[in-house]
């Protein structure tokens, strides 16, 4: 598989299940538990991919400048900064970490 | 966009900032008023471009986080183009961050499950697209199709905040295509810049990264139940990194989404 093959296998995958919604007669999702276990499917993967992306180094677990740098933009959301400053900030932090160190 | 944060909830007014209505609004406003043929809802095309605005910045991060991820400029403009779902397209460049094109199964299956929301959206806008059935025209393909490639986060939660059918579909398009059309421009931006960078670790922006999928889950936290999934799939995650390969701990992690929804554990609400 190359690059490509996975952004347009993804990209297709996305957009038909957009169109799906539109096209397909209301039914299943509208059940409470599908709707339900849909919700939280996008905050369990969004919860893993920030765990992984904080903590993980190929296979291994590593303490590095990330953590400090999310932990100060889960401080700034709660202050209801906006995202692009927050995202910003958190490279500057990380960033700032590796250069002193 | 997408996802990308601070999606108002339904019934929130998601106007947080005064934006001036330049000539686009002015566009926008004439055509929504030769379809209608009414009065346009003012303040669902002040919401919807408050929103687009506001969320089609963000397009700068996704394009710079998507090169350092190892794609060329065409791929990451592609992915805004047709995927145009923020969650879903930093996943993908996340986990092909992290794993390489090895990890393409665990990208694909990632980004296409964090799409799976954007089906309820659809089921929730298709009678607001469609309009009233008295009207006796059935709705052209090509607008069904261009409404389900703008439906995502923000353009669901501006039509719900409507008070009417009539200004949800103007806030619908509006927001859609406010950042439809500024997400993709922002993109090529944000991937030129990243393009520029260089060494992409020192300028922190794997910690970007980890940043920007916590604002997409940040407004997702507000009961119990999601903040219990969150914690449960993030020690998931983390425990299974060192024995799984790559990709593969985000896709186990979801397994909890799927274990506390079915029963429906930590039901509690708290006030937030």
């Amino acid at each position: 598989m190359t690059t490509w093959h996975i952004i347009l296998i993804a990209s297709a995958a996305t957009l038909a299940l957009k169109l799906a919604g539109h096209l397909v007669p209301a039914g299943f999702l509208e059940r409470e538990r599908p709707a339900r276990i849909a919700d939280l499917l996008t905050v369990a993967l969004l919860s893993a991919l920030i765990a992984v992306q904080t903590l993980a180094a190929g296979s291994s677990i590593v303490i590095d400048a990330r953590v400090p740098a999310v932990i100060v933009a889960a401080a700034l959301y709660a202050l209801r900064v906006p995202f692009v400053v927050v995202v910003i900030v958190a490279a500057a932090v990380a960033a700032g970490i590796r250069a002193f160190s | 966009m997408n996802e990308l944060t601070d999606a108002p909830e339904p019934g929130a007014d998601p106007s947080t900032q005064g934006t001036d209505a330049g000539p686009g609004a002015d566009a926008v406003r004439a055509d929504a008023t030769w379809r209608d043929g009414g009065r346009v809802p003012d303040k669902a095309v002040r919401d919807g471009l408050a929103v687009g605005l506001a969320t089609a910045v963000y397009g700068i991060s996704f394009g710079a986080l998507a090169v350092a991820a190892g794609l060329d400029i065409w791929q990451t403009c592609f992915l805004s183009l047709v995927m145009f779902t923020g969650g879903s397209q930093f996943a993908l460049v996340g986990v092909l961050a992290s794993g390489g094109v090895a990890a393409g199964g665990s990208a694909i299956a990632t980004a296409a499950m964090l799409g799976i929301r954007n089906v309820v959206y659809g089921m929730r806008m298709k009678p607001i697209v469609e309009g009233p059935p008295t009207s006796g025209h059935p709705t052209p393909v090509w607008r069904r199709v261009a409404a389900a490639w703008v439906t995502i986060d923000e353009s669901t939660a501006v039509a719900l905040a409507q008070s009417n059918d009539r200004a949800a579909r103007v806030g619908f398009w509006v927001t859609g295509v406010v950042i439809f059309v500024g997400w993709n421009l922002t993109t090529f931006v944000g991937a030129l810049i990243g393009d520029a960078m260089g060494d992409t670790r020192a300028w922190g922006l794997d910690a970007a990264a980890a940043a920007a999928f916590l604002g997409l889950l940040w407004p997702r936290l507000k009961r119990v139940q999601a903040g219990a999934v969150a914690v449960g799939a993030a020690v998931v995650a983390t425990l299974t990194t060192p024995v799984l390969m790559p990709g593969l701990p985000v896709l186990v992690a979801a397994v909890v989404a799927v274990v506390v929804g079915w029963f429906d554990l930590f039901r509690r609400r708290s006030e937030s």
